[in-house]
C-alpha cells in the first residue's frame, strides 16, 4: 500500500513516533539520534553539549497565554532543559507568507525577544524565507538550540537510572495549552478560562538539579501529553508505571472543556510542563522548590513499579483500573 | 468539577459496587447499546469493580460502527465529484470504505471538511454557492434533531446547494434483531441520550414481551453502577419493566418538540445496519417535501456492495456475540491508525475502546 501523510503523523502520537523510526532513524543512523531524547547530548573537546531542533506552525499564532514567537522560545529551551542541558543559543528561521503584516511579524520577534530575554538564552543566528500567498499559513518558525550538559546529568535523558518505587513529579497542571489553542482555533467558548501554559522551564529545572541528587528522568510534556510521555517511557525503559488520575492537577476549564467534546486531558500537550523522576526520599524537597515557581502546581502523580512492566496503569477517580494507551493521532471531538 | 464530581464519588461508588457484589447471586449478561456507555466503562476502569458473574456486551450503538460500508463509498464517491464539497463530523474520517477512507480522498485533493454541527455545514453551503455541500447525517434519534432543524432552515432559506446523505437509525429496531438473533441478554442498559429525545417508553416492549430488564442509564460511572444495580434487582425479582436511572434527562415521554422536528422531515424506512443486515423501519430518510435536500435524491450513485469482503467480525461483535479480542485482527492488522472495521474507527466503537483501554479486569 502506498501510505501518505496525513495529518495525524505530525500529531506526536503513535503515528508520529512510527514515522519517526521507520524513516528517518533508520536513514539517519548514529549513537546519537538512536539515544531518542529530547535533544541530542554530545561529547566535544571534553564538553557535554545538547542540541535540538524544532519548527512551529501554531494556528492561530496570537492565543491566550502566548503566542508563536514565544512558544518557539519555550519549546526549544524546554527541550534543551529535560536532557539536563543549560540552555544558552538558540537560532531562527523564518517562513513567511507573501502578504504577512509587518506589525505581525514585529510582534513576534518582540516576544521572541522578551521570552529569551527571560530564559537566559541569545537568538544568534537566523534565517528568512517568503512564499508565495498560499504556500504557508502567515509563519512558521524553526528553531535550533544549543546548550551545555553537566557531567552529572549525563543520565537524565535516557531514563537507564529508573528504580522501582521512585516517585513521578509534575510541576502543574495539564492540558492547558492543547485545549486554549484548539478553543481558539475553533472557537468553541467565546469566554473560557483557558490559557495556555507555554513557558520556558529552564530556571526550576536548574533549581532541582541543584537541590536534588537523585533526579533520574525528566521530559517537558507537550504534543501526545502525559499519556504519551509515559507511555513512550514505559515502553523504552521496560518498567511499569502506575499513575492515581485523582493526584494529577487538572483546572476545571480544562475539564470542562474535555467533558463537553469528549477529549481526555492526559492526550493533550502543554508548553510549560515536564514530568521529573526522582527518588521517594526526596520528593518532598523537589515539591517545595517547584512551588516557588508562579503558575507552578506541583504533584506527586504516580511510581515506577515492577508489576507490569511496560505498561502504565491508572488507578481511575473513582478506584477503578484502566491501561492508559499511547496516543495515535490527531483528535476530533465524539460525535454524541 | 459541578455536575461531575458528585456522580465519581469514590465512597459512593464503593458502597454500589459491594450492593452489586451481594446482591447478584446467579450469571447475568446485561447490554449496553449505546457508544458512550461503552466508553464511560472502559474510561473509568468499570469492570475492574464488578464482579466477575455481572458480563457487560456492547451491542450496536455506535452510529459509525453500525453504518453500511455502501454510506461509506457513496460519501467517497461525492467527495471525488468536481465541485463538490463534503462536510462531516469527524468520525467520519478514518472509516474504511471498499477502496479507501474520506481521509484518503482528502489526501488526493477532495474537498473534506469537519465541521461540529450541521448547520455548521448549510453554512458552508450559503457562503460557497457555486459548490454542491454535502453532509453525511449520522446518529441515532440523539442527533437526528439537529439534522432535523437544518433540513428546515435549508428549505425555508432555500438553500439550493446544501444536501444530506442520510444515514440516520433509530434504536428499538436494533434492540429487537439482537433478541431475535437469539443472543441472551438478561437487561439492556437503554441509551440516556436517544431516551431523552424518545422517552423511556420505547423500550416497554423488550421487558413486557421479552423479559428483559430495562434500565435507561446515564454516563458517569455512578450513573451506570447503580443502573447495573437495578437491572440486577429486575432480575433477581423477575420483576421486569422499564426504569429509567438518569431521570435528571429522560423522562417516560421524551422530548416532543424534537420528536415533532424529526417526523416533520423525516420518514422511517427499512435501512441496513452492518452485521444485522436490513431491519424493516429502521432508518430516517427525508420526506418527499425535502427531496431536494436529499443527496440520496438528487444524485446518481453507482451500485455498490455492502458485504466488507474482510476477515472483520465487527458485525458479531455488534450483535454482541463476540468480543473483539476473538477477532484474529484486533490489535494487528486492525488498529485505531489503519482500522479494518468500522468498530476500530469510531472513538465510541467497541473495539477502539478495548483497543485504548485494554481490559484490564483487576478484580478487587
Amino acid at each position: 500500500m502506498n501510505y501518505r501523510i496525513e495529518i495525524g503523523h505530525g500529531s506526536g502520537g503513535q503515528m508520529t513516533r512510527r514515522l519517526i523510526r521507520d524513516l528517518f532513524m533508520k536513514n539517519f543512523r548514529n549513537k546519537w539520534l538512536d539515544a531518542d531524547g529530547d535533544s541530542a547530548v554530545m561529547q566535544t573537546y571534553g564538553n557535554n553539549i545538547a542540541m535540538t531542533t524544532d519548527s512551529h506552525v501554531v494556528s492561530p499564532i496570537f492565543f491566550p497565554g502566548g503566542d508563536l514567537g514565544k512558544l518557539a522560545v519555550c519549546g526549544t529551551v524546554n527541550d534543551l532543559a529535560v536532557v539536563g542541558a543549560k540552555p544558552e543559543w538558540i537560532t531562527a528561521g523564518f517562513i513567511l507568507e507573501e502578504g504577512l503584516s509587518i506589525n505581525t511579524l514585529e510582534r513576534i520577534v518582540i516576544s521572541m525577544a522578551d521570552e529569551a530575554r527571560k530564559a537566559g538564552v541569545h537568538i544568534v543566528a537566523g534565517d528568512t524565507k517568503v512564499v508565495k500567498k498560499g504556500q504557508a499559513d502567515q509563519i512558521y518558525i524553526n528553531t535550533a538550540g544549543v546548550g551545555t550538559v553537566d557531567d552529572k546529568c549525563l543520565h537524565i535523558s535516557s531514563g537507564k537510572k529508573i528504580k522501582n518505587d521512585d516517585v513521578i513529579l509534575i510541576n502543574g497542571t495539564i492540558g492547558d495549552h492543547e485545549a486554549a489553542i484548539i478553543n481558539a482555533r475553533e472557537q468553541f467558548f467565546e469566554s473560557s478560562r483557558l490559557r495556555s501554559d507555554c513557558a520556558s522551564v529552564n530556571q526550576q529545572v536548574h533549581e532541582l538539579l541543584n537541590q536534588c541528587n537523585s533526579i533520574k528522568f525528566m521530559r517537558d510534556v507537550t504534543r501526545g501529553g502525559l499519556a504519551g510521555i509515559l507511555t513512550e517511557l514505559a515502553n523504552m525503559t521496560e518498567n511499569g508505571i502506575e499513575i492515581k488520575e485523582a493526584d494529577i492537577p487538572c483546572n476545571d476549564a480544562v475539564m470542562a472543556f474535555c467533558e463537553t467534546l469528549g477529549f481526555d486531558p492526559l492526550q493533550l500537550a502543554n508548553e510549560g510542563r515536564f514530568v521529573t523522576i526522582l527518588s521517594k526520599d526526596e520528593a518532598q524537597n523537589a515539591m517545595e522548590i517547584l512551588n516557588n515557581f508562579n503558575d507552578n502546581k506541583p504533584a506527586c502523580i504516580g511510581l515506577i513499579t515492577s508489576a507490569h512492566p511496560g505498561q502504565v496503569v491508572m488507578e481511575t477517580a473513582i478506584g477503578g483500573k484502566r491501561l492508559i494507551e499511547t496516543p495515535w493521532a490527531a483528535k476530533t471531538p465524539r460525535i454524541c | 468539577m459541578k455536575f461531575i464530581d458528585e456522580y465519581r464519588n469514590r465512597e459512593m461508588v464503593k458502597r454500589l459496587a459491594s450492593a452489586i457484589r451481594y446482591e447478584a447471586g446467579g450469571h447475568y449478561r446485561f447490554m449496553e447499546v449505546c457508544g458512550s456507555h461503552t466508553h464511560a466503562v472502559r474510561r473509568h476502569g468499570l469492570l475492574s469493580l464488578l464482579p466477575a458473574n455481572i458480563r457487560l456486551l456492547s451491542g450496536p450503538g455506535c452510529p459509525v460502527c453500525v453504518s453500511d460500508q455502501s454510506f461509506i463509498d457513496k460519501i467517497i464517491y461525492l467527495a471525488g465529484m468536481k465541485g463538490f464539497t463534503i462536510t462531516t463530523f469527524g468520525d467520519l474520517e478514518r472509516v474504511p470504505g471498499n477502496e479507501k477512507s474520506l481521509a484518503s480522498s482528502r489526501e488526493e485533493g477532495a474537498d473534506i471538511r469537519i465541521v461540529y454541527s450541521p448547520l455548521e455545514a448549510l453554512d458552508i453551503a450559503a457562503k460557497n454557492p457555486k459548490r454542491e455541500v454535502v453532509f453525511p447525517a449520522i446518529g441515532f434519534e440523539t442527533t437526528a434533531p439537529a439534522t432535523a432543524i437544518t433540513l428546515q432552515k435549508a428549505r425555508k432559506a432555500n438553500i439550493r446547494n446544501f444536501s444530506v446523505l442520510s444515514a440516520h437509525k433509530i434504536m428499538p429496531p436494533a434492540m429487537h434483531a439482537v433478541i431475535d438473533d437469539g443472543i441472551k441478554i438478561n437487561g439492556y442498559i437503554c441509551p440516556g441520550h436517544v431516551s431523552s429525545i424518545t422517552g423511556s417508553k420505547i423500550y416497554n416492549v423488550f421487558p413486557e414481551k421479552y423479559h428483559v430488564a430495562a434500565v435507561v442509564a446515564g454516563f458517569e460511572p455512578m450513573d451506570i453502577l447503580q443502573s447495573v444495580l437495578m437491572l440486577v434487582r429486575q432480575v433477581n425479582y423477575r420483576n421486569f419493566h422499564t426504569e429509567i436511572q438518569y431521570k435528571r434527562a429522560v423522562t417516560v415521554d421524551g422530548n416532543s418538540i424534537a420528536q415533532d422536528v424529526i417526523n416533520d422531515v423525516f420518514e422511517e424506512q427499512d435501512d441496513i445496519w452492518r452485521g444485522f443486515g436490513v431491519l424493516p423501519k429502521s432508518g430516517l430518510k427525508p420526506r418527499e417535501k425535502y427531496s431536494n435536500w436529499n443527496a440520496e435524491h438528487r444524485f446518481d450513485f453507482p451500485k455498490y456492495n455492502s458485504v466488507p469482503d474482510t476477515s472483520c467480525i465487527c458485525g458479531e461483535i455488534l450483535k454482541g456475540k463476540k468480543e473483539p479480542e476473538d477477532c484474529m485482527l484486533f490489535g494487528k492488522s486492525c488498529n485505531p491508525q489503519h482500522p479494518v472495521g468500522a468498530c476500530m474507527v469510531s472513538p465510541e466503537g467497541c473495539c477502539n475502546a478495548h483497543f485504548k483501554y485494554q481490559l484490564h479486569e483487576l478484580q478487587d
